[in-house]
């Protein structure tokens, strides 16, 4: 099970290149045109990641992210989320590139293999940019009464923190 | 125009409090470093970021993406109770799903939005239950692969940038079930 996790990369790359190939897709081109919108993608969060890290770094250093951990940590460790991902819970549901940097930031602070680096991790993997996405489904859909949409959008939320943090508690304790 | 407001709050807040506290020159010192720690955070996840967006095109090119869809199209009908009859926007919601969980963000957006045009058609100006549903998985992150975290840890030099993804896949789930839940409950209370 665990070889399996560690060589998950190398097997769907495999079963993705073969099924491609029985397919007659022309795999190659496929391969590197992903690539090549990878780079575009990089490109485009590159100037508001390092506006935000800008900010996050400054943040850091002036002692305000810790002094809102102690501010608000006893109340999210006592739900089991670690206090040093406020940050992180107040910027996921309104900004993506926001939540981005100041995940990329507690990933490098500390450690990727950390409690903290993980749960980080886990939560920008498993919420997502609740408020620009109501937005922009509503705004397309042009709706004006959204009903109980954002209530039960921000429930989701908050059992995706929860939900994260727990995650890494339960699979990641290493005896 | 959020943006704005973000980032003068954070840049305000480090200002004030590096003064209050005395760390005045570590935040000067914080934003060179900041800046540049964007530059290489990007330039060290470009790599796994730009083989799965081709991993993916290959997914995408090779019909994965449209046999998953038919996959969830029986699970879907009875999400979408309302809609289970009308073939256009099952067939919009099932796709935006299955691109969902493939990853392809880019793909996944454009299907959401016709289902949402679809479905509110039949109600003008007010979100229905079906339209509400439809925002509420869309909120929830059901990526099975979650590319730009796993680039993130792999830049940050983790042993193996990969091993969150049960971790993920296990809150993922726990967070849409809450989310459907509560929609389901509330669309009772909440005409």
């Amino acid at each position: 099970m665990d070889l399996l996790f560690t060589m998950l990369v190398p097997f769907l790359m495999l079963a993705v290149a073969l099924w491609g190939l029985v397919r007659r897709v022309d795999l190659w081109g496929a391969l590197t045109d992903g690539a090549e919108k990878g780079l575009k993608v990089s490109l485009r969060i590159m100037p508001p990641l390092i506006g935000l890290l800008t900010a996050v770094y400054m943040l850091r250093s002036s002692g305000a992210l810790e002094l809102l951990g102690e501010l608000v940590g006893p109340l999210l460790t006592a739900v089991g989320i670690p206090a040093e991902t406020i940050g992180l819970l107040l910027v996921r549901p309104v900004s993506g590139s926001a939540a981005l940097g100041v995940g990329a930031e507690l990933i490098q602070t500390y450690g990727p293999d950390s409690p903290v680096g993980r749960t980080a991790a886990v939560m920008l993997g498993s919420t997502e940019t609740t408020f620009y996405t109501i937005a922009v489904y509503f705004g397309a859909a042009k709706i004006g009464k959204t009903r109980y949409a954002v209530p039960a959008a921000l429930c989701a939320d908050i059992a995706g923190f929860l939900a994260a943090s727990w995650a890494v508690k339960l699979l990641f304790t290493t005896p | 125009m959020a943006m704005s407001w973000i980032w003068t709050v954070m840049v305000a807040a480090a200002v004030l409090c590096g003064l209050a506290t005395g760390n005045g020159p570590a935040v000067a010192k914080g934003a060179l470093d900041g800046a540049a720690a964007g530059v290489e955070l990007c330039l060290s996840m470009m790599g796994v970021l730009c083989l799965w967006m081709g991993v993916m095109e290959v997914m995408e090119r090779s019909g994965l993406a449209a046999g998953l869809s038919r996959l969830l199209r029986p699970a879907l009908r009875r999400l979408y109770p309302d809609f289970a009859r009308d073939k256009k926007v099952m067939d919009a919601v099932s796709a935006n799903l299955s691109a969902n969980l493939l990853g392809l963000g880019n793909a996944a957006t454009p299907l959401g939005l016709e289902a949402a045009r679809l479905m509110a058609e039949r109600t003008p100006g007010v979100a229905s239950d079906g339209l509400c549903m439809l925002v509420v998985t869309n909120t929830a992150s059901l990526q099975l692969i979650p590319t730009t975290v796993a680039s993130l840890r792999a830049a940050a030099g983790s042993a193996n940038p990969f091993d969150i993804l049960p971790a993920v896949w296990l809150a993922s789930v726990i967070s849409v079930a809450v989310g459907i839940t509560a929609a389901k409950l509330l669309s009772r209370v909440w005409r």
